[in-house]
């Protein structure tokens, strides 16, 4: 019957102490994030706002090759190619429906020039749903976005103008054949 | 008329709207202490600290759309959510707050105080049985099992504070405690008369009754908007009432620690008694924040095959002891 007793007492002073050490919750700090009042950290990969880069130089990256077209999985992106004076290929109109949008990514690993980035934010709210089509306007920045140094151009080999074939980085000038024969 | 004595108007006025006012902003109290203890932060948002959150909640509740399902029984379906707030306010009148305050002045006030809870669990019962749904069901048979099984140790652990006062009336057990607290000869009394309490008024770790993880919502689940409304005021009130009571019986009610008394009678007893219900008012909230809901064969072998015996117990030494020192 002691034993009974005692597992009893047992009972009773365990549930005490879960008492006592909730208690003590009451002088720690909350883990709560008061949004809006402060902002959560995203790390620099995190997949937010879709954006449109610029060169080192100034100009924009994207030369309308279509990839990130064809690589989104929700089909997305419209754009279409036009061409300058150069013959430097860029898009007449670049729109992305966010409504759609899945944030995956696939755009950014399939274009050539990283032209089109994912930035870490994720405040992109509407109240119109066709506020949520997105155009170059808003996309393009001045900036060059996560890749500071990539000039497409300078190192593809497409001649356009002021720069002929053979003067791209890294590339050897084009081989006079005539004057390889014997 | 306007003096401070019980049952005139203006101590009905005081003590209803300042019981309604605490049982009301308990809704803001438990939710943001429940919050500091789970490491994070209650309402904090409608007004300063978050306190208008119950004119939110409020409003909330009216605006929702009040439906009567058609496969349940009414009359009854209506009339169960208002037995609640009706028997706990009436146990509210009795309750003393200080020498002059108070709604009625009963000579079996804790008779009353018990005849109220035992009312209280037909609400529970006719809510579930009305709402002709199952799980409703499995929480008005819950509860009725609860709420009549831990009625009779509640009962038996306050005889022997009747024993010690010599009487049923509220005020005058409150002054029998002038030369010594009843918690200490009456302390296992007061462990069951705690447990007793939280079950009555249906609060976590009893809440079976309302399941809210098990069975959706037990007998609250068909009910909206100012009838779930009528529900929730009505458990918030009787657990105001049964924190409220608790110092009465076993902490002195109105009357100071060492005799710490300031001021006037009334205002010193207010002041004391503020502090004891909010106290345990706390104490209620945390032990919702800290314990584990028992299963329900659990909760039952408990009552009857552990707080019964330790009450009949506690009954026993009381009059053997009584008994003993009268000669």
């Amino acid at each position: 019957m002691f034993k009974a007793i005692g597992k009893q007492i047992n009972i009773i002073w365990s549930q005490i102490v879960s008492l006592w050490l909730v208690f003590l919750h009451l002088f720690k700090k909350a883990d709560t994030v008061e949004y809006p009042d402060v902002k959560p950290y995203m790390f620099p990969r995190w997949r937010g706002r879709i954006i449109l880069t610029r060169d080192p130089d100034g100009e924009e990256r994207c030369v309308a090759c279509n990839l990130c077209a064809v690589a989104c999985p929700v089909d997305c992106i419209s754009l279409q190619k036009t061409e300058d004076e150069n013959g430097r290929w860029y898009p007449e109109f670049f729109r992305i429906n966010f409504s759609r949008c899945i944030m995956c990514g696939f755009c950014e690993e399939a274009c050539p020039t990283h032209a089109i980035q994912l930035t870490p934010d994720f405040e992109m709210a509407e109240y119109v749903r066709q506020d949520m089509v997105w155009e170059k306007e808003h996309m393009l920045i001045q900036g060059t976005g996560k890749y500071h140094d990539y000039n497409f151009y300078k190192v593809a080999g497409k001649a356009i103008g002021g720069k002929d074939k053979g003067e791209a980085q890294n590339e050897l000038p084009p081989v006079d054949r005539r004057s390889l024969l014997p | 008329m306007f003096s401070f004595e019980v049952g005139s108007l203006l101590n009905i006025a005081l003590v209803l709207v300042v019981g309604l006012g605490i049982s009301v902003m308990m809704i803001w109290v438990e939710r943001r202490f429940l919050g500091f203890w789970s490491d994070r932060l209650g309402p904090n948002r409608v007004g300063p600290f978050g306190i208008f959150q119950v004119i939110a909640d409020a409003i909330k509740m009216l605006a929702k759309e009040d439906w009567i399902p058609p496969f349940s029984d009414k009359f009854t379906f209506v009339v169960a959510p208002m037995i609640l707030p009706i028997v706990m306010l009436l146990s509210l009148g009795v309750i003393p707050f200080a020498p002059g305050i108070g709604i009625m002045d009963l000579n079996i006030a804790l008779l009353w105080v018990f005849a109220m809870a035992g009312l209280a669990s037909y609400s529970t019962m006719l809510g579930g049985l009305a709402s002709n749904n199952k799980f409703s069901l499995l929480g008005a048979l819950r509860g009725a099992g609860q709420m009549i099984s831990y009625e009779v140790f509640m009962g038996i652990s306050l005889l022997g504070i009747i024993i010690l006062a010599d009487s049923f009336s509220l005020r005058e057990i409150v002054e029998a405690q002038a030369d010594g607290w009843f918690v200490v000869p009456q302390f296992f009394g007061f462990i069951v008369f705690m447990v007793a309490a939280i079950a009555e008024s249906h609060r976590w770790p009893f809440d079976l009754p309302e399941g809210e993880s098990e069975i959706i919502s037990g007998y609250n689940t068909e009910y909206s908007g100012m009838k779930f409304g009528l529900f929730m005021i009505g458990e918030y009130i009787g657990m105001f009432v049964m924190s409220a009571l608790i110092p009465v019986l076993f902490f002195g009610g109105w009357l100071a620690p060492f005799g710490l008394e300031f001021g006037n009678e009334i205002i010193s007893g207010l002041f004391w008694m503020g502090l004891k219900t909010s106290f345990f008012l706390l104490f209620f909230v945390l032990v919702r924040a800290a314990l584990v809901r028992p299963r329900y064969d659990q909760l039952m072998n408990y009552g009857w095959l552990v707080m019964l015996p330790l009450a009949l117990i506690n009954l026993l030494i009381t009059g053997a002891v009584v008994l003993y020192q009268a000669g």
